[in-house]
């Protein structure tokens, strides 16, 4: 998917089996339980699902969980459990076909939408996992420009995390 | 000192350790090649009890030791820096004390 195109529509369940799909300016990061950059980046995420409340955010979780069971979708389930419940819908994409039709590579790998489902930002959340003073400036300079109306500065960086798990 | 960097190429972490690592053993004098030894299948993670990549080993001895209970599987390690912060690769001063610790 290129910047410009028109993302694909889905529906997935979240953590409470109800399904949730883009809707409005949307952001949707798939993430998993157990990469080191996606727990790096995490409450990062959250914040920025706090701090944007206008914004569809969606986080979707397509790794193969017969291979690592850490992404089981009773895993999530507990996840958000265990963490008194998250800003936003934690969805799993079992048949991974979400992440097939956005050409997703890595846990995470972020791409914001246009209220016409639009592809306008696509790549890491900023440029270190490691670093909370990032505070996912890439992805707010996204949806800042989004929100807008204008075309993000930096419509695409380079993904950063750990491969997606295929089946 | 036998010196092996274990990875698999789901992370991109690896280059940053092996730059991280060849650094400390400069610092500390000691002169050794690094084996770098990719691991490519679940039977190999297994076979060299590979808890995720990367894993740093010194005289055959984990860097920084997993805790007992992490599996064997192509998957990328989660480190704590000395801040406690998460992060893809070992704290730099963890490889330091091993290499001290070792030599």
């Amino acid at each position: 998917m290129n910047i410009g195109d028109v993302a694909p529509t889905f529906s997935l369940p979240d953590t409470d089996g109800v399904d949730h799909g883009s809707d409005g300016v949307t952001v949707v990061v798939f993430t998993c339980n157990h990469c080191p950059y996606a727990l790096g980046w995490h409450e990062r995420l959250l914040q920025v699902a706090r701090d944007y409340p206008q914004v569809t955010f969606l986080a979707v979780n397509p790794n193969d969980a017969e291979r690592y069971p850490t992404d089981s979708y009773e895993a999530m389930k507990e996840r958000v459990a265990a963490d008194g419940g998250w800003p936003h819908p934690y969805l799993r994409d079992e048949s991974q076909e979400v992440a097939r039709a956005y050409d997703a590579k890595t846990t995470p790998d972020v791409f914001v939408l246009d209220a016409d489902f639009r592809l306008r930002y696509r790549g890491a959340p900023d440029a270190d996992h490691r670093d909370p003073q990032q505070n996912a400036r890439w992805l707010r300079e996204a949806l800042d420009a989004v929100l807008s109306g204008a075309e993000p500065e930096r419509a695409e960086t380079e993904p950063v995390g750990c491969s997606i798990k295929w089946k | 000192m036998k010196v092996e960097l274990l990875w698999w190429e789901g992370c991109p972490s690896y280059p940053e350790t092996l730059e991280d690592l060849r650094r400390v053993l400069r610092d500390e004098g000691v002169e050794a090649d690094v084996d770098l030894v990719e691991v490519e299948t679940d039977e190999q993670a297994r076979a060299e009890r590979f808890p995720g990549s990367p894993t740093v080993r010194l005289d055959g001895m984990d860097a920084v030791p997993p805790p007992e209970s992490e599996p064997f599987s192509l998957t990328c390690r989660v480190y704590r820096l000395r801040d406690g912060r998460i992060s893809a690769t070992p704290d730099p001063e963890d490889l330091r004390k091993a290499v001290r610790r070792t030599k």
